[in-house]
């Protein structure tokens, strides 16, 4: 009976990461405000209120949210608490187990934490010394008529032409090949044995990957059997081969609001005149009030007050994007969003099952000194790292 | 090279160094007719290299007799009425293309094809040509200018130099009116306007090609109906973007048209955007339309239009104006080889060569737009004739994939095989 427990025990994980979303009160007012359709009969009631959810697309709604939470879970799963009671078994185990600590069970190997640790350690003071160096805090609030000033701008804020010479990034890439080159587990005896094979490449810690047979089955889509978008779409080729099929199932998943399903039809390809929806749909992400309003947030975060980090943001996409022969149209868009971005505290999440740890910056609440995440989404921008944007 | 001269029906050369220049084009001439081209070119620019690397095209001096001549308006100007071409002779402008180049005529001419087109087939078939803004010839149309400008309370006009001059008007200085559109689309705040091109191989019967490359041109400056007095951000020509304070010369301000199509595409779905294209292809065809009865249509003319279309909010496109000597002068590395295969493509479609058979429907990346009706991808025969779905054979922003088609095209016969 273990795999019903462990499955009843997901079941229960992920209604309780839904509980209280605002999809869970959406349901709730639906269901509420459906009572008092005709359809809808007090003998029947479950039956008629189910029907109803399920007709009007809630369900799939529902469904989404699920399949993106099973997606999550997966990594969640080794971190999350196990319940502490454990069924007796035989006398001779132990009662209860150890509980491993969450760095461990985020990051089993303890080279890498090590790594990790003194790599985050780095960065952070590289952070904090060109803080000190130019003087320049690493937040601060906007004095009035700056806030008014950034907030008429917003649309373009690529009129702006400060003077970021002083800045430099925190990390180059470079920096950061230099710290994964160096990785060693020291379990592996690398010295001997010097062959093309055991020295082939730059990294030297031993990863596990799926080999071509394996790759050949996780890419099935992807085999030459297969017809897919941007080869099979091209040149002369007629569109009554796979196109027109294609595009048709297309605009079908799209209507349907699957979210699972937009993802495993992506997988051949996204026409272009879908890319849009299906993207919406495999991301979950709505044009709801809410969400409009949570970008609302962010935007006064972003005006009221300013991050050290903002300037290195803005230098990596003033000496990129502008001067891109295809981006420099978006410039504008992308300080929206990266700023916007920095502020949004939702997206320390995945910590929660990355063995990374967010920066942290100290702020004084009166006579104590507080830690907080720097910048607020834990995210430190890199030369380039707009581009992942 | 030797010194040439005529003399009766024979080329003499009086250098020995040019002597085994001039037996190749002696044995070229004697051979069939006309495998070794003689060119002459006026302009410094892409087209040059185009000339020069084509196979068997040699260039002429000033006072040579050449098979093909790649000139500019002023020469032609001076020169058209008292040259005499051979049948196989070809030129790159009709005699009177001002008739379309110039922003007043295109537009009077536009006027009258569109009244007529309403008194024959009433107002809906006349509604197909509201492509073009409001435009008024000064100081000639001043009042009706004026009377327009009145009635349309809070409308912008710009006024606009006509750059190309009649021999009429050499000494007048003559402006065009023309309404503002003032919701133009917009990417990110920027305006563009887009670059199309169109070559007509003759008149009667109107024989048109459409070009799959072209670009966008962006504005620099963020589009604002309130800074209308900074004369960089309505201007999408890249020659005048460059003295803009601003201006980075290594960033670019064009996107290539295939490019433009999928960012459109992306954003409005397919079905718009076919829809737009095909709004597109009206303005070619009936702008030349509108244009047919006046040109002088010489079988050696060709010529190859720059046409400039502006989308506005609404995703309808607008006739700005219609370009004979489109710049053939590059920005960039990528656009010099654009304007190189356009070129090239040209020259594949005039076909000195003889190597068509005259039934293509594609050469490189031109597609026959039309042939003195609508041509249709799909080949029209008995099997097909009922059918309703009939798509137009232009690809303007599709693949370009000119190299294979021209490849096949281009085949020479297989040799017979020996019974």
């Amino acid at each position: 009976m273990e795999d019903g427990s462990e499955f009843s025990q997901s079941v229960a994980q992920i209604v309780q990461r839904l509980r209280g979303s605002s999809l869970h009160s959406q349901l709730e007012r639906q269901a509420k405000d459906c009572l008092h359709r005709p359809e809808i009969k007090l003998e029947s009631l479950k039956e008629d209120v189910r029907n109803f959810l399920k007709t009007s697309g809630w369900e799939k709604k529902l469904q989404n949210a699920v399949y993106r939470e099973l997606h999550v879970s997966v990594y969640l799963g080794s971190a999350a608490e196990t319940p502490s009671r454990l069924p007796l078994i035989s006398p001779q185990l132990p009662t209860c187990r150890p509980k491993a600590p969450a760095e461990h069970l985020k990051e089993p190997l303890a080279y890498m934490r090590k790594a990790q640790a003194s790599w985050e350690k780095r960065v952070l003071k590289s952070l904090n010394s060109m803080s000190t160096e130019l003087e320049v805090p690493l937040a601060r609030k906007r004095p009035a008529a700056e806030q008014k000033e950034l907030a008429n701008k917003w649309n373009e804020m690529g009129t702006d032409e400060p003077d970021l010479s002083r800045f430099r990034p925190v990390y180059a890439p470079k920096d950061f090949l230099e710290v994964l080159i160096s990785l060693r587990n020291p379990n592996h005896d690398s010295c001997e044995d010097v062959s093309t094979r055991s020295h082939w490449g730059l990294i030297q810690v031993p990863l596990n990957v799926r080999d071509v047979p394996q790759l050949r089955k996780a890419y099935s889509e992807l085999s030459l059997s297969m017809g897919q978008l941007g080869i099979d779409d091209v040149g002369n080729i007629h569109p009554d081969l796979f196109e027109g099929d294609y595009v048709h199932v297309g605009k079908k998943v799209v209507a349907e609001q699957d979210s699972a399903a937009a993802q495993q039809y992506s997988r051949r390809g996204c026409p272009t005149g879908l890319r849009a929806d299906l993207w919406a749909l495999i991301l979950n992400s709505t044009n709801q009030p809410q969400d409009v309003m949570h970008y609302e947030q962010l935007k006064a975060g972003v005006i009221q007050h300013g991050l050290l980090v903002d300037n290195l943001v803005y230098k990596d996409v003033k000496l990129t994007a502008s001067n891109d022969d295809y981006y420099f149209v978006f410039e504008d868009f992308l300080y929206q969003v990266l700023l916007c971005f920095s502020r949004d505290t939702a997206v320390l999440e995945h910590f929660k099952y990355n063995s990374a740890t967010p920066p942290k910056s100290f702020v004084h609440v009166g006579d104590e000194e507080r830690a907080v995440v720097y910048p607020p989404n834990g995210e430190l921008p890199f030369r380039r790292s707009h581009q992942f944007q | 090279m030797g010194q040439w001269q005529k003399s009766g029906n024979c080329l003499i050369c009086d250098s020995t160094n040019g002597l085994l220049a001039a037996v190749t084009v002696l044995l070229c001439l004697l051979r069939d007719g006309r495998s070794c081209i003689r060119y002459k070119c006026g302009l410094i620019n892409t087209i040059q290299d185009v000339l020069r690397q084509r196979p068997n095209w040699v260039e002429v001096k000033d006072d040579e007799e050449w098979d093909f001549n790649w000139c500019d308006v002023g020469w032609l100007r001076e020169n058209f009425d008292h040259t005499y071409m051979e049948e196989h002779v070809r030129i790159n402008h009709f005699r009177n293309h001002y008739e379309l180049t110039r922003k007043n005529l295109m537009v009077k001419n536009l006027k009258r094809y569109q009244k007529n087109l309403e008194r024959d087939f009433g107002r809906t078939e006349a509604a197909r040509c509201d492509f073009f803004p409001s435009t008024f010839a000064l100081p000639s149309e001043y009042h009706l200018f004026v009377e327009e400008f009145n009635r349309s309370p809070g409308s912008t006009w710009i006024m606009k130099p006509d750059s190309s001059r009649s021999e009429e008007q050499k000494d007048v200085e003559n402006y065009v009116a023309q309404r503002y559109i003032e919701n133009p689309y917009l990417i990110n705040g920027r305006k563009f306007d887009l670059r199309v091109y169109v070559l007509v191989t003759s008149y009667v019967p109107l024989k048109v090609w459409l070009y799959r490359d072209g670009f966008a041109r962006f504005s620099s400056t963020r589009f604002s109906l309130t800074t209308i007095d900074d004369k960089y951000m309505h201007l999408t020509n890249v020659s005048v973007q460059k003295t803009a304070p601003d201006y980075n010369p290594e960033k670019g301000c064009k996107w290539q048209m295939q490019q433009l199509r999928r960012y459109l595409t992306a954003k409005h779905g397919r079905e718009m955007i076919e829809t737009l294209f095909k709004e597109m292809d009206n303005i070619f065809v009936r702008s030349l339309q509108s244009v047919q009865k006046v040109i002088i249509n010489d079988k050696h003319c060709i010529e190859l239009y720059g046409y400039d279309i502006l989308l506005d909010q609404n995703l309808k496109p607008w006739l700005i104006e219609v370009n004979a000597s489109p710049s053939h002068t590059h920005s960039s590395q990528e656009d010099y080889d654009m304007k190189y295969r356009l070129l090239e493509d040209t020259l594949n479609v005039v076909d000195m060569e003889g190597r068509l058979t005259g039934k293509e429907k594609r050469v490189g990346g031109y597609d026959l737009m039309w042939n003195n009706g609508p041509v249709y991808r799909e080949d029209v025969n008995l099997q097909t004739f009922g059918s309703l779905c009939f798509t137009a054979n232009t690809h303007l922003g599709c693949v370009n994939d000119r190299e294979k088609q021209l490849c096949q095209l281009l085949k020479p016969f297989p040799p017979q095989r020996k019974l």
